[in-house]
């Protein structure tokens, strides 16, 4: 393997937690909620997977197991907002502090151990193309799955009536209440849709990432999942090449700090941070484009009228 | 005269009731829509008209009572039930969402799951047929009022009903579009279709309808026949007593001007906002200027710009009292005498949340401060003058509500509105400027309102209402001018103004210019 | 089974004073599965929680010393929240203040004399209000998410305070450990009173919660900051700018922030260290909402969050619980308050059956 294609392969690793994240919020917010608990959301995933993949031996069922605990937290996220109507921002908020406190103590027993990484699955044939052959089909199954949801959702979003409606509803929820929509309901799966995402993102860092559990692991990718929604428009395929980009700049950082270029540890590690910031900037420079993709209805509370 | 044995009625209700709690918002309600027939459905703000037609619709379940469909009972329990029955509707506030297309409009409103590219096809035949044209491919964002009503009825109509409802559809159309949709509904009745027509205009009630229904207090006050009826028996089946006549409008010698726009022109702030063009307007004392104009022609932004909510670059775009203001912002502007009341009540007029003393506070702090502030530039808020000051609009103004100092949300339309209204006039205003002063009023506070407004007047201030109801446009101005797509037309005295040509100015002002939009579409 | 909410004509004014004790009461029941399914006799594990720190003096002084932080940033805090300010960078706010204020004593180690301290504080509240006006100023301007943009400024506070620590400012007679030199004493934060460890941290605290309490409740100001965050619009309609509001709440929070970090620094640690806080910033954002956005109830809730602290550590040593209990206690207790707030807007039902629509109120 040569150096481009270790630099491309690092770079798809850790660009794909964000990815999976980004994703499922897309749709939590097209839907018109705004969920900010998504870096809770991740570390619950992260420690949930590490914890079964140890319990049990088996990465993959870590991965399954990330993948449930995310949605199952997000559970906690819906019933406050949706059904009791509380203020999104601070459940959010709530959500974040509540999973970076409930992992470190699920983790805690777990600190040092060596971890089990979720084995890379080569798909027959396409597996054997020269260059790109190892680096999109000769993944892990995380890895894949961040694809195809990308995928599925723009098809979801744009081309199924499922879809439409879930945008209708983050348009105008009073308006498709009053078209007979079911807006509660469509926004739980939402939610646990974006929850799902976010704790497979989660058990990627814990057990394909570093394999190994380490208190506050994911270090903020969560929030920037949040920014690169805004950054791309809650659109799915800008998500991608916004989680890509994200990812270049943390390996970036990453390389630049190996080098010993001279520039301190910190102000490397900085770096996706400023970014994300920067991103940010330049997305709200352009009002017109933010005011006509913002979905209308999104952090509104909603009480249906009987 | 119909035979009574042979047609049975297409929807007929009996002794239907729905109750919230102890309140009877309908009381064994007694209706027969005969097929092929337009039935008026007449009542003031609160009558339980809506109400009414939501049990009809499925969005709720009656109390009591039933509904009977050709002669045999139903229960309607949802919308979706409503249309498989036959029953369409279009309700006053649309159901539309801004950032998808028409075409995703439509599918939304329809069960089942046809592809996209038929429900297109389709309601564009549809429009065209029934001469209400639509671009299935356009964004819901950039239509006029009255083309978004259009996507309401194709909607409807796409259901194929025999009975459909219009809520109050001419509210938000000018005259023009208005004859247009009496068309379509002729085309409807020909059809052998019948339709629900509620309203609270008794000229267009005498104009389509066969037969009408009137309520007051949730009960039927009267069914007749509405062109046997005069205008004035017609009311007093809707309100019950006499409503206060309006007197004493445009009387008087107008005085000195007191606030007057030259040539202003401001760019739209947001996408979906209207740019002004070369505004020209004078008040003088003593007159009530009255902007009438369809929703969405830039009313919002006028308003803005007259109450300092909106700088302007040019300061002398805007004088008040001579004084070139352009550049001020609204506290300053009330420094100088003015007062202002928006079109929204909640989120704008008044906070809902808080009780009826903040809101007191929130406009007029900078203008009463000697009297509300004390405490030099701490502020502090002096809450016993305030709530007596409180207390004397709601006498004057006769608010009801519950408890001494109740949140303003708790009250209804009409007494929030007669509380705003008297907030301002309690300063006696040099000038005041209102955008729709009786807007969702029931018709004893908008009479009371529609009188306060007339009395500022004579009393030597200069008021300006931007109002979409040519009634009370006519009712209370001295001149009208008419705003459409953010030009304003050269005002002229009432009593030479017809509705027809208020119409015509609300379409545009030549037959060149006007909506380019429905030029486009209605070349198809 | 379903849940219906109806929204209330008025706020509930005996849930507005209920729902903080009864969210307590939800986290006390929450502790004690908590502690029973870990193993522990619950009554114990809570005595040692909540009331253990409570019965020692030295002990009520640690007490003020850890609420002193957290009240003054959620006094600040409170202030942003109430005029949909979403300030969440109040730990960013207090590093950069710590940091400015400690620039006479680390870099000016040798001029000694009483100006020192006053100007320490004034440079932090200057430190922090400058740190606070970066968001502030991308929200005013370019209508940006403040909520990230102050967020990620977390981040960077803290890799800065990192660098600077172990860099130009590290000790040169510390053997290399990643400290700055210590505070002379003219550069210390006094103690409030002789036989206690409480420094004036907590009369900071104490006087800035009244201050603003007094400011919310009965000036014009305190009107304009209740306003703009429940109606920006009205809030224009009255004359009030909710610009200005952005700067006013970014840059009062980020100077009492600052306050915050270096009060701690100079009164309780004495020196600058990579680490200064263990998520102050955040654990406000529970005592602001506890408090119900009212300063003299951030008051209580900030020694309430501040016992779960040292109850965290007590119940560490006495029954070998893991401390980061306690972290989860307060999240939990986050989302319980957030809960119960819904009882003061809205009445509550539990409907059995099928929907009825439109049924008695």
């Amino acid at each position: 393997m040569d150096m481009t294609q270790a630099i491309l392969l690092t770079i798809m690793t850790a660009a794909t937690p964000l990815l999976l994240a980004a994703i499922g919020e897309l749709v939590v917010e097209r839907s018109g909620v705004l969920n900010l608990g998504v870096e809770g959301m991740m570390i619950m995933g992260a420690v949930a997977a590490f914890a079964i993949a140890q319990l049990t031996g088996s990465a993959g069922l870590g991965a399954i197991g990330g993948l449930v605990a995310g949605a199952l937290f997000s559970l906690l996220f819906g019933f406050l907002t949706l059904t009791l109507v509380a203020n999104q921002v601070a459940t959010g908020l709530a959500l974040t502090i509540l999973g970076l406190g409930l992992s470190g103590m699920i983790g805690e027993a777990f600190i040092g151990l060596p971890g089990l990484k979720l084995a890379a699955i080569p798909i027959p044939f396409l597996s054997e193309i020269p260059f790109i052959g190892r680096l999109l089909f000769n993944q892990d199954p995380i890895f894949y799955t961040s694809i195809i949801a990308v995928i599925g959702v723009n098809w979801f979003l744009f081309k199924s009536r499922a879809g439409l409606r879930l945008r209708a509803i983050g348009d105008s929820h009073t308006s498709a209440h009053a078209l007979g929509v079911k807006v509660v309901r469509t926004r739980y799966l939402a939610v646990m849709f974006g929850g799902a995402c976010t704790g497979l993102a989660g058990a990627h860092l814990s057990i394909v990432y570093t394999p190994q559990w380490v208190e506050n692991m994911t270090a903020g990718r969560g929030w920037i999942a949040l920014a690169l929604v805004v950054f791309a428009s809650w659109r799915p395929s800008r998500v991608l090449a916004g989680a890509y980009l994200f990812g270049a700049v943390s390996i970036g950082q990453l390389h630049a700090q190996a080098l010993g270029l001279g520039i301190p540890s910190q102000f490397l590690s900085a770096l996706p941070y400023l970014a994300t910031i920067a991103v940010l900037v330049i997305i709200s420079l352009n009002r017109r484009m933010t005011l006509i993709n913002t979905p209308a209805s999104l952090g509104k509370s909603f009480v249906p009228e009987r | 005269m119909q035979d009574q044995q042979t047609d049975t009625p297409l929807l007929e209700t009996r002794g239907l009731t729905k109750l919230f709690g102890s309140l009877r918002a309908c009381d064994a309600i007694d209706l027969a829509i005969a097929p092929g027939e337009v039935h008026a459905l007449l009542g003031e703000n609160g009558a339980g008209k809506s109400t009414l037609v939501k049990m009809l619709f499925g969005v709720l379940d009656p109390s009591g009572g039933e509904i009977l469909w050709k002669g045999q009972p139903v229960r309607i329990g949802s919308p979706g039930e409503a249309r498989a029955t036959g029953v369409g509707m279009v309700f006053q506030h649309f159901s539309l969402f801004e950032a998808l297309t028409v075409a995703e409009n439509i599918a939304l409103a329809l069960d089942g799951n046809v592809p996209i590219d038929r429900i297109s096809e389709e309601a564009r035949r549809l429009s065209l047929e029934y001469g209400l044209p639509l671009d299935p491919s356009a964004h819901v964002a950039d239509l006029s009022v009255g083309e978004r009503q259009r996507i309401e009825i194709v909607r409807a109509l796409l259901q194929n009903p025999e009975l459909i409802i219009l809520d109050e559809p001419t509210s938000v159309l000018t005259p023009q579009e208005a004859d247009k949709l009496f068309e379509t509904l002729a085309k409807l009745k020909a059809e052998g279709r019948s339709v629900l027509y509620i309203s609270h205009r008794l000229e267009e009630v005498q104009r389509i309808c066969d037969r009408a229904t009137v309520l007051r207090h949730g009960k039927v006050t009267g069914a007749c026949d509405p062109r046997q009826e005069t205008p004035s028996s017609l009311a007093r089946m809707m309100v019950g007593g006499e409503v206060a006549e309006i007197s004493g409008a445009g009387l008087g010698e107008p005085g000195e001007v007191l606030i007057e726009i030259n040539k202003l022109s401001a760019p739209s702030r947001s996408p979906f906002a209207v740019a002004l063009k070369d505004i020209d307007l004078s008040v003088r004392a003593g007159e009530v200027v009255a902007i009438a104009g369809v929703a969405g022609n830039g009313q919002s932004e006028l308003f803005d710009v007259l109450s300092g909510e909106d700088r302007v670059g040019d300061p002398d775009a805007i004088r008040i009292r001579g004084q070139a203001v352009g550049r001020k912002g609204i506290s300053e502007r009330r420094l100088m005498g003015c007062g202002f009341v928006p079109e929204e009540r909640h989120g704008h007029a008044a906070v809902t949340e808080m009780p009826l003393t903040a809101n007191l506070v929130l406009s007029r702090h900078a203008s009463d401060r000697s009297a509300f502030l004390s405490g030099g530039p701490l502020g502090l808020i002096n809450t016993g003058a305030v709530s007596t000051a409180a207390k004397r609009i709601c006498e004057v103004m006769d608010v009801r509500k519950s408890g001494e100092d109740p949140a303003a949300g708790s009250l209804s339309g009409g007494n929030l509105q007669k509380f705003i209204v008297g907030r301002e006039l309690d300063r006696q205003p040099v000038v005041l400027v209102v955008n729709q002063p009786t807007w969702g009023v029931d018709a004893g506070a908008a009479s009371r309102i529609r009188q306060a407004l007339i009395d500022l007047a004579k009393s030597g201030s200069a008021v300006v209402v931007i109002s979409q109801d040519l009634d009370e446009v006519f009712e209370i101005a001295s001149r009208i001018a008419v705003i459409n797509e953010g030009r304003l037309s050269a005002p002229e005295p009432a009593v030479s103004m017809t509705r027809e040509r208020i119409g015509l100015l609300m379409g545009g002002f030549h037959d060149g210019t006007g909506h380019a939009h429905a030029e486009a579409i209605d070349a198809h | 089974m379903r849940i219906e909410l109806k929204k209330r004509e008025n706020m509930s004014s005996l849930f507005s004073i209920l729902s903080p004790f009864i969210a307590l009461g939800l986290t006390l029941v929450a502790g004690i599965i908590l502690f029973l399914s870990l193993g522990k006799d619950p009554v114990s594990a809570l005595y040692s929680f909540f009331i253990e720190p409570l019965t020692e003096v030295w002990s009520l002084h640690e007490l003020a010393i850890k609420a002193a932080p957290l009240i003054l940033i959620a006094v600040g805090l409170s202030v942003c929240y109430r005029s949909n300010n979403w300030n969440i960078g109040a730990e960013g706010q207090f590093i950069i203040g710590a940091m400015a204020g400690s620039v006479l004593p680390v870099v000016f180690h040798g001029w000694e004399s009483p100006l020192v301290l006053p100007l320490m504080l004034i440079f932090a509240m200057i430190g922090g209000a400058a740190y606070a006006a970066i968001p502030a100023f991308l929200k005013a301007r370019l209508n940006t998410n403040e909520i990230l943009t102050s967020l990620m400024l977390v981040y960077v506070a803290q890799l800065l305070l990192d660098w600077t620590v172990r860099g130009p400012w590290r000790n040169p007679e510390g053997f290399n450990f990643p400290e700055t030199r210590n505070f002379a004493d003219s550069a210390v934060l006094p103690r409030i009173i002789e036989t206690g460890k409480t420094h004036w941290g907590f009369g900071f605290a104490l006087i800035a919660a009244i201050v603003l309490w007094f400011v919310m409740r009965r000036t014009l100001k305190g009107f304009e900051i209740t306003v703009l965050g429940q109606s920006a619009r009205a809030g224009r309609f009255a004359g009030f700018s909710d610009k200005k509001m952005v700067y006013f709440a970014f840059l009062l929070s980020g100077a009492l922030a600052g306050l915050a970090g270096i009060s701690e620094v100079s009164g309780a640690i004495g020196q600058l260290r990579p680490v200064i806080s263990p998520g102050y910033g955040f654990t406000a954002i529970i005592v602001a909402f506890l408090g119900r956005l009212n300063p003299l109830g951030i008051v209580a809730a900030g020694l309430i969050l501040a016992l779960t602290y040292l109850g965290g550590e007590a119940a560490q040593i006495s029954i070998g619980i893991t401390d980061k209990v306690t972290r989860l206690f307060q999240g939990l207790l986050l989302f319980f308050v957030l809960g119960c707030d819904t009882l003061i807007h809205y009445r509550i039902r539990l409907v059995f059956g099928a929907a009825q629509k439109g049924s008695a109120a």
